[in-house]
């Protein structure tokens, strides 16, 4: 597994000092809009396991993120704040579980096949919460109070405060980041890499690669669920947008943006995609046309999938390999 | 004559309107090697395919040790102890020599479940894997990735797989493949020594390695067998050395 | 007497489906890309055709002029962008046609705003046939129904007996080898994608009338159709033919007798069919 190299390694700690030390600028709306970002790239990282790794492309991941939101909306009575410490784990866990059972029904098809059959349950799901009576409809459902980490009388952090929040968040998504490392270099993790150079291989070298695809599948979808507990914590609602198609294709565009296959590259690009999407709708550089800002994304991404398929990245590394001689090996 | 640890009877694939292996009968002997050779298209590569499990047969059983195994899938032979290398190198080419082989030995003991300790740290397997490198003569190379190494080497790499995965059948497609006199050479010493304690089944269409390694002797055209037995006798056999216009082509 | 109204409705929805499924098929197939976009080409269509019925008072002449632009846009489209993907992952063909929805939304939005539009049914067409002393049918439903299975015979006879066809099921099967047999490949992946524009065009345009045209119009009909090839079989004209017709009346059907599960019963269709056949009811030849 390729490990991040010098330039990448420097810049990458400097990213992180400075959002360690952001909430000390004391601005709300950029505390939230990096606490969003930073939810999205737990999510990234989530879909890098199963389509940068195993090589598994998804376009039905939202399905995922959406329905530990919903679980959590639809669990929590309305005006309580429900225990971070029960709720997490629950919703996580239903969220794994319908991994397990769409994973054992799409895993049966593989390449375009595999496309189209995630995005059909997606949508599935999204119509489900969006016509009957069980998720509120288009309406969706509000969150009035966010769950709490209190044990007892004791409190470690107050997750209202927008502050503490982010800092949660920020320690959930390093969390996830040295998780997936680990798995990533275990003997299961080695599979599912190998998985996605050369399947068959593996297979004649004796493994189940059905099981293995569909342990990644679930930890992906578990670890979405997660992404999207906290997306509806910070939110305060959920609503069946949030399991569109739409949503599972910007979230693999922020995997191209950063680079697939290197865990921080669906973090740099989590940050680097919703960055450009302000970009493109700031009024106060586009004028008029910042309402068009859907234009400038959908070119943008045309553009990256032409010039920069392998994603930032790849220009990183780069960067560090110049001086060498020879070429790495990561 | 020692027992089959592989048999095959009547084993038929059709492709269409093609047959590529037509009733095809044989068996493969521990501590022996089986040399099936024949012309470009006799139906060796496919017949190597339906005894790894990359192919289903259309009719024919396959038997291992006694049980019936044409119905079982590649994964599932590959653990029955069937190994099995490609003609068309297929080694994991970003991985390094070493990693190829630590995968092939982990397929043993494969640890899915601790997600939290690093592969490397698994002494028995990484060691395995090394031992097999050892055996094909890549130590000195393991660390390069499989991609950088030589067309000879990457053979070798197959072999080396394929050791890892401790198999008592060995399956082996055309491992001279595209190597140099040199290099031909030195993979029939690494053949010869790993006959022993294995069943080989060897596909080739180099003679002389041939001739230096097999106890049996299989021809094939057209998906059929020709003839089958002690290679000298089936060397002199006339309608062999008719298929064969006298002398076998070179493969290209 | 109401159920055969439903059962009609059905049709003429799976045979509108047939022909956008028809294209994505094709293109799946042939060229091996996964297009995104298609609801989006759809989408022009039906645009097209209020623009130009707007502008030339009838939509006999529309759908021609409209066709022809398709043609020529498919061709822009293909030799700009989309012959980049050829031979690469479906990961950046996917996203590349997700791009151009994007593209092609605000495109839409910036020519012809957001509003709803109406396309005016030609009068020649604009009366109903009676079928009981209260019920009558819509002739210019039955006149969509009419023109696809028109399409649709001239596709099968197109694939089946001309010899472009003969290239499409070459390439179909095995590329390298029509190429090395003197198809000309790029040409024939410009031709398809092309026509496969066209075909999803032209369903917007004569779909006009009955469906409106609105923003957004595309996203659902995609998903529908991806499901339509997914179950009929990818590069196969005849599955895609069988499965719309399945869908159009499964989801009419549904509509009517499990309104609140309508929307999911094509999906769940979708996934019993796979569970059953992964690759499809039909493949390829």
């Amino acid at each position: 597994m390729q490990t991040p190299l010098k330039i990448t390694q420097v810049l990458l700690v400097l990213g992180l000092a400075c959002l360690a030390l952001f909430p000390l600028t004391g601005s709300t709306f950029y505390i939230q809009f990096f606490t969003k970002i930073m939810v999205m790239a737990i999510f990234a990282m989530s879909l890098d396991l199963i389509v940068g790794y195993t090589g598994l492309v998804s376009l039905g991941h939202s399905a995922f993120f959406g329905f530990a939101g919903y679980v959590l909306a639809l669990t929590s009575p309305k005006y309580e704040a429900v225990s971070l410490w029960l709720t997490l784990p629950a919703c996580v866990a239903a969220t794994a579980a319908l991994a397990l059972v769409i994973g054992t029904l799409v895993l049966r098809t593989a390449g375009i096949y595999f496309i189209m059959v995630t995005l059909a349950f997606a949508q599935m799901l999204y119509y489900l919460f969006h016509d009957t009576k069980l998720g509120g409809g288009s309406d969706g459902i509000y969150l009035y109070a966010r769950p709490s980490l209190a044990i007892g009388e004791f409190s470690p952090l107050n997750l209202g405060n927008h502050a503490h929040f982010y800092y949660f968040v920020l320690a959930l998504m390093l969390a996830v980041y040295f998780f997936l490392r680990k798995v990533l270099a275990s003997p299961f993790g080695r599979v599912l890499v190998s998985i996605k150079a050369n399947e068959a291989r593996v297979k004649s070298l004796g493994f189940q690669v059905f099981n293995y695809k569909l342990g990644a599948f679930v930890l992906a979808g578990a670890l979405a669920g997660l992404a999207g507990y906290l997306a509806a914590c910070q939110y305060g609602f959920v609503n069946p947008e949030i399991l569109s198609w739409h949503y599972s294709g910007v979230v693999l565009m922020m995997l191209i943006l950063g680079g697939m296959g290197r865990l921080y590259g669906a973090v740099i690009g989590a940050f680097a995609f919703i960055l450009v999407q302000e970009f493109f709708s700031y009024q106060d550089i586009f004028g008029e046309y910042a309402k068009r800002w859907q234009l400038a994304l959908g070119s943008f991404i045309v553009l990256v999938v032409l010039l920069l398929p392998r994603g930032l990245a790849e220009l990183l590394e780069r960067a560090d390999r110049k001086p060498a001689t020879g070429s790495g090996n990561g | 004559m020692a027992d089959a640890a592989l048999k095959v009877r009547g084993l038929t694939r059709q492709f269409g309107g093609v047959v590529a292996v037509n009733n095809v009968s044989l068996e493969i002997a521990e501590n022996a090697v089986h040399a099936v050779i024949g012309p470009n298209g006799a139906g060796k590569s496919t017949l190597a395919n339906l005894l790894s499990g990359d192919l289903r047969p259309s009719a024919g059983d396959i038997l291992f040790d006694g049980s019936e195994i044409s119905h079982l899938s590649a994964d599932r032979r590959s653990r029955m102890g069937i190994g099995r290398s490609y003609q068309k190198t297929n080694v994991f080419r970003e991985f390094t020599a070493l990693e190829n082989c630590r995968l092939a030995a982990q397929s043993r003991n494969p640890h899915p479940f601790n997600w939290f300790r690093d592969a490397l740290s698994y002494r028995g397997i990484v060691e395995a894997a090394q031992r097999a490198l050892a055996t094909v003569g890549l130590k000195e190379r393991m660390e390069v990735p499989a991609g950088h190494l030589s067309h000879g080497e990457q053979r070798q790499l197959e072999i080396a797989m394929c050791l890892a995965t401790n198999p008592r059948v060995l399956i082996l497609d055309e491992p001279l493949a595209g190597m140099g006199a040199e290099e031909s050479a030195a993979m029939v010493g690494l053949l010869k020594t790993i006959a022993a304690g294995h069943a080989v089944l060897l596909v080739e269409h180099d003679m002389d390695a041939v001739f230096a390694l097999a106890q049996v002797l299989t021809v094939m055209v057209n998906g059929i067998v020709l003839d089958t037995g002690d290679p000298q006798k089936v060397r002199a056999n006339p309608n062999v050395q008719i298929a064969y216009l006298g002398r076998p082509e070179d493969h290209a | 007497m109401e159920f055969l109204i439903q059962v009609l409705n059905g049709i003429q929805y799976g045979l509108l489906l047939f022909l956008l499924a028809s294209g994505l098929t094709l293109i799946f197939g042939i060229m091996g890309v996964i297009n995104l976009a298609h609801g989006s080409f759809y989408m022009v269509g039906a645009y097209l055709a209020y623009w130009l019925a707007r502008e030339t008072g009838s939509l006999w002449l529309a759908l021609p002029i409209g066709v022809a632009i398709s043609i020529g846009i498919g061709i822009v489209l293909e030799s700009a962008l989309i012959r980049r993907l050829y031979q690469r992952d479906h990961l950046y063909q996917v996203l590349l046609t997700f791009g151009l929805i994007l593209i092609f939304e605000e495109l839409r939005s910036i020519l012809f705003g957001n509003d709803v539009h109406g396309v005016a049914i030609p009068p020649v067409l604009d009366f109903s046939i009676p079928l009981t002393e209260t019920l009558s049918y819509p002739v210019y439903r039955l006149f969509i129904s009419a023109v696809c299975l028109a399409l649709a015979a001239a596709l099968y006879f197109i694939i089946q007996k001309t010899r472009i066809g003969m290239m499409i099921r070459a390439g179909n099967s095995n590329r390298e080898m029509a190429q090395v047999l003197g198809v000309n490949i790029p040409l024939l992946y410009a031709f398809v994608f092309a026509f496969g524009f066209a075909l999803a065009a032209f369903a917007g345009m004569i779909a006009a009338p009955v469906s409106s045209v609105f923003p957004g119009m595309g996203h659902h009909i995609l998903i529908i159709c991806f499901v339509v090839v997914v179950i009929g079989g990818i590069g196969s004209i005849k599955g895609a033919m069988i499965a719309a017709l399945l869908i159009g009346i499964a989801d009419t059907l549904g509509k009517v007798l499990l309104p609140e599960y309508s929307g999911m019963a094509v999906y769940l269709l979708m996934a019993i069919v796979l569970i059953w056949r992964p690759r499809g009811l039909f493949q390829a030849t």
